[in-house]
């Protein structure tokens, strides 16, 4: 079971915010990345004094009906979360911190809302952790952002078979290093027969891309005359695109901190009639509140799905 | 004599705002502007209902503030606008209610098409983009006749999108996609070119060599008239997409005012244009890197 000794280094990557300049800039500490820093482990606070949130060991708590917070109605939850994890480099920005503390306090907020939807009954959680997008970042960056994935996932994954998770990856994983795509892949067949949550990391993930790569398939099927193109329809194409790994594909809840107000290319097609909530808070901040806030948020939504509200 | 003081009156008063207006203008284009702004009006009938009004009455008052908000866009030279009037799934509404709708819209068109002002004035095109299959001939042929009574115009551009959703229109675009690339195979393989179809399936090696890309897609995309909107504004305060633009809008920035959509005004597409001209820098990154 956790113990004092366990680091929390769950750590994928993150979709990030890049409104302003994406380069750090010339006064940040560049991460290293030969090691953790030692600032972040749960027993001591970074060198300024600032606290990080959720520093003790986290177990997955099995699913408990009469565990939702009040003002849920249990019948309302939603069984598909997505979020998009913006913001980490700012808050680290903000306390004056290296950006690789802004992503080790981004997997703790992680962790806590994978045991969260475990606690209260969502069945599927997707998490935007890297877009296609992103690789334009400093390489420096982005090397050590896989290297913070590759261990965090390591560290993770008994804690993640025990809690029942089944992790899932979507996107194109061809260009991470081949020991990641092993592990993906190793932790993805390990955790397969879990029920409780259903985690997909979308990584390296474009929705565009997503749509294009069933577009291939289906041409494929054209092409070995297995169906004729006026066959095509959403079904068809649904099977086809990455979430099709999953009993519930289409988002019911996207939500995205930091304040930005847009999609950034991450699922659309999923996204048709999936609720978009914002907020200012950053990811790393993120916690119990402020999914409460946004479950609530949804639940006095009227979906109507194009028809009429009685 | 008096209503001839009293159309003189509202003529000035017009012209004073249209004045007021050309001046915020100047302002706001000391920053970027955005080329497209995209509408769901969202609200028409929760406002009848607000206002006491009758059924229809809604959909009229929401019109208006369309022609409204056309104006302010082509004033503040937004070159492209779209809007959502009908989505396919609106078809499953009550028939009465989808039928009067209909009829509203038809009627809409045709008076577009009779020298709308706003329209002439700023030269616009008009597009209609849905699923014409799904539209009564009636629809349809108003429809044909508003796009080519403008198809000379180029000054800017409205999309009107009914019988519409995205994935109508993506499915569409793959349907063609596919037809057009099979025609291709069909001509290699028959003139034994052995092209094969090994770079068919993009795994990410081979993606230079993969026969259909995002451009083969986008190509047959209905909204291919137009480029991605730089704004999605939706109003009556909720926050989804409902199957409106979902691939062109990967990097546009949504915003919804609370207010229903006969409740719009130029203050809302003003902040909506600030808050575009705040995420500038990052879109235009975006753009360039695609």
């Amino acid at each position: 079971m956790a113990a004092s000794s366990f680091q929390i280094h769950l750590s994928p990557l993150k979709h990030q915010r890049f409104l302003h300049a994406p380069e750090l800039s010339p006064n940040t500490r560049r991460p290293s990345f030969s090691f953790i820093p030692k600032a972040f482990t749960e027993t001591e606070p970074p060198g300024n004094g600032v606290s990080i949130n959720g520093l003790l060991p986290v177990h997955y708590a099995e699913e408990d009906p009469s565990s939702l917070p009040s003002g849920l109605r249990e019948e309302s939850m939603p069984r598909h979360v997505a979020v998009i994890m913006d913001g980490n480099r700012r808050w680290a920005r903000m306390r004056g911190l290296p950006a690789g503390s802004g992503y080790e306090a981004g997997a703790r907020a992680l962790r806590r809302v994978v045991d969260l939807c475990c606690k209260w009954g969502i069945r599927v959680l997707t998490v935007f952790a890297f877009s296609s997008d992103n690789w334009v970042r400093p390489k420096m960056e982005t090397d050590f952002l896989m290297g913070l994935f590759d261990r965090g996932l390591r560290n993770e994954l008994q804690h993640l078979i025990r809690g029942k998770v089944h992790i899932s990856v979507i996107g194109d994983c061809t260009k991470l290093s081949k020991p990641l795509q092993v592990l993906l892949s190793e932790a993805a067949e390990t955790t397969k027969n879990n029920s409780q949550l259903h985690l997909i990391l979308a990584v390296n993930y474009s929705g565009q891309n997503d749509l294009v790569q069933a577009c291939q398939n289906i041409a494929q099927k054209v092409k070995d005359s297995l169906i004729e193109p006026e066959d095509i329809n959403k079904f068809l194409l649904e099977r086809e695109l990455e979430t099709n790994c999953t009993e519930f594909p289409n988002p019911d809840l996207l939500i995205r901190t930091s304040g930005e107000l847009r999609i950034s290319n991450f699922l659309l097609w999923q996204l048709a009639y999936t609720e978009l909530y914002f907020t200012n808070s950053l990811w790393p901040d993120f916690g119990e509140d402020e999914f409460v806030k946004a479950l609530l948020s949804f639940q006095q939504r009227q979906r109507r799905y194009g028809g009429r509200s009685s | 004599m008096e209503s001839k003081i009293c159309n003189l009156a509202t003529q000035f008063f017009e012209d004073l705002k249209s004045f007021l207006r050309r001046c915020l203008f100047f302002i706001l284009s000391v920053g970027p502007m955005p080329k497209h702004i995209a509408f769901i009006m969202d609200g028409n009938r929760r406002y009848a209902k607000k206002q006491n009004l009758e059924e229809g009455a809604g959909h009229k008052e929401g019109y208006s503030a369309l022609m409204n908000m056309l104006r302010y866009c082509y004033e503040f030279e937004v070159k492209y606008v779209t809007v959502y009037a009908f989505s396919i799934e609106n078809f499953k509404r009550r028939p009465e209610e989808v039928q009067s709708t209909m009829q509203l819209i038809q009627e809409k068109i045709e008076s577009l098409i009779e020298g709308e002002y706003v329209l002439s004035q700023y030269g616009v095109r008009v597009y209609v983009i849905g699923n014409f299959e799904l539209l009564s001939n009636s629809v349809k042929l108003a429809a044909k006749r508003a796009m080519d009574a403008t198809a000379d115009n180029s000054k800017a551009v409205l999309s009107i999108c009914i019988a519409y959703t995205s994935t109508d229109e993506i499915i569409h675009a793959i349907e063609k996609t596919c037809e057009e690339k099979s025609e291709e195979f069909r001509v290699l393989d028959s003139s034994g070119a052995g092209y094969g179809l090994i770079g068919l399936r993009c795994n990410g090696k081979n993606k230079g060599k993969s026969l259909i890309d995002v451009e083969d897609i986008e190509k047959h995309m209905r909204m291919a008239v137009a480029p991605d909107p730089d704004i999605i504004i939706r109003t009556s305060g909720e926050t989804r997409l409902s199957n409106f633009l979902l691939w062109q809008s990967a990097s546009s920035l949504l915003y919804s005012p609370n207010e229903l959509w006969p409740e719009i005004g130029l203050r809302h597409l003003v902040q909506a244009i600030l808050a575009f001209q705040r995420n500038f820098s990052y879109l235009k990154m975006r753009r360039e890197q695609n």
